[in-house]
């Protein structure tokens, strides 16, 4: 148990991270870029036609997997926060910080691709059903993260308070999740279903999961990478960074 | 005690007290949040009388009928329980048809026909191709005509 311990531990040190994370993210890219690509291909040639919406129906396999993805950043995000708050792991915070903007991307293009599809199918662009707006919500959460870690300068400070806004905002991931179930929403309810009941073509949803495991694999690259400059930035004085610096130099 | 457990009771009890304010909160408000009333509820009168209010279900089939030499259509609204009469001008959306989801939104007439000044499509979770819907839906008349040939 305590050597268990001692080994993760070992990880949470940006020190000993750092490289992990140089070696992680080439190997992430290279997959996010075999999935999307495959992904992109399947969802414009391989996957057949909707009954009901021809062509446009195309759209699900972008605007699917981004707002899973952005629900799921979040959560991931929320527990970084309090792993960092109850152990005071320097690196928790970074992780935090590294993937809110992919988050906020991801709820970005939810919101958008959404609007694109709403404006022929339903006949609007824009509903403040529970649904679309507690998307929205989310999309300010992430937003207003990242103005709040940003605008205080004491790192800790910093940290500690973005650390509570973001497990206040959880409240509001199951509210997404079961608007559709919970009121009457203009938004169509869910495709794929927790029970593992989908009332869907099984070509259709292999595309969609590829294309969502691939938007995966592209978050956790592009967040191996930020952290990293995170790691140096804020630990620009400490001795780890310097005796890399001097190597190189 | 060590002070980072402490910590974590903290958070949990932080979460569990925000989470069941939440609960209540949403509880409270119900109905409010919803994006549509049923036509049993208008029928019923829960739905605001004398202002703007959007009604939700689904399209009766042949009730669609089209003036002529205008855009006004006029179709009935059911949620299989009760239905309303809608009529409305405009543009209809493109998955807007008979036995579809439908939200219109205006005012309840005088006379009990919704007025609606706008009409959306509401769209079911259901993907499929079109050669599956087909052979759904003759696999749907026949297994009807199997049991309509059994009732007498």
């Amino acid at each position: 148990m305590q050597n268990r311990l001692i080994n993760w531990f070992k990880y949470s040190s940006p020190a000993t991270f750092y490289p992990v994370a140089g070696r992680l993210a080439p190997i992430f890219w290279v997959i996010a870029i075999a999935l999307i690509g495959y992904g992109l291909y399947l969802s414009f040639f391989v996957a057949p036609t909707d009954y009901k919406q021809g062509e446009g129906y195309r759209i699900i396999f972008i605007h699917v997997p981004a707002s899973w993805m952005s629900m799921f950043i979040y959560l991931v995000m929320a527990g970084w926060s309090a792993i960092g708050l109850v152990f005071n792991t320097r690196l928790s915070f970074m992780m935090a910080q590294a993937l809110a903007p992919t988050g906020a991307m991801f709820a970005f293009i939810s919101l958008w691709t959404g609007s694109f599809w709403g404006k022929p199918m339903w006949g609007t662009w824009w509903v403040w059903d529970a649904r679309i707006t507690s998307e929205l919500i989310l999309l300010f959460l992430y937003l207003g993260y990242m103005a709040l870690v940003g605008a205080i300068d004491d790192r800790r400070r910093a940290d500690r308070a973005g650390s509570i806004l973001l497990l206040v905002g959880v409240v509001n991931i199951p509210i997404i999740y079961f608007s559709v179930k919970w009121w009457n929403t203009l938004h169509q309810g869910a495709t794929v279903k927790m029970n593992g009941q989908t009332s869907m073509d099984e070509t259709m949803l292999w595309t969609m999961l590829i294309m969502a495991l691939g938007f995966w694999a592209y978050s956790i690259a592009v967040a191996m990478v930020r952290v990293r400059s995170i790691m140096l930035e804020r630990e620009h004085d400490a001795q780890w960074v310097r005796d890399m610096i001097g190597e190189q130099a | 005690m060590k002070a980072r457990h402490k910590r974590l009771g903290l958070i949990l009890v932080g979460l569990a007290i925000l989470g069941a304010a939440t609960a209540l909160v949403l509880n409270a408000l119900e109905g409010n949040l919803s994006y549509f009333f049923s036509p049993t509820e208008v029928i019923d009168g829960t739905a605001p009388k004398d202002h703007v209010f959007r009604l939700g279900g689904m399209v009766e089939k042949g009730s669609v009928q089209r003036a002529e030499g205008g855009l006004t259509v006029h179709f009935t609204v059911t949620d299989m329980h009760k239905s309303v009469k809608v009529a409305y001008s405009g543009i209809l959306p493109d998955l807007f048809e008979e036995g579809q989801g439908v939200i219109a939104q205006g005012k309840l007439g005088p006379d009990g026909t919704f007025v609606a000044d706008e009409v959306l499509a509401k769209h079911d979770e259901n993907y499929m191709p079109p050669e599956v819907a087909d052979a759904m839906s003759k696999g749907e008349k026949a297994r009807l005509q199997a049991t309509a040939g059994q009732q007498p």
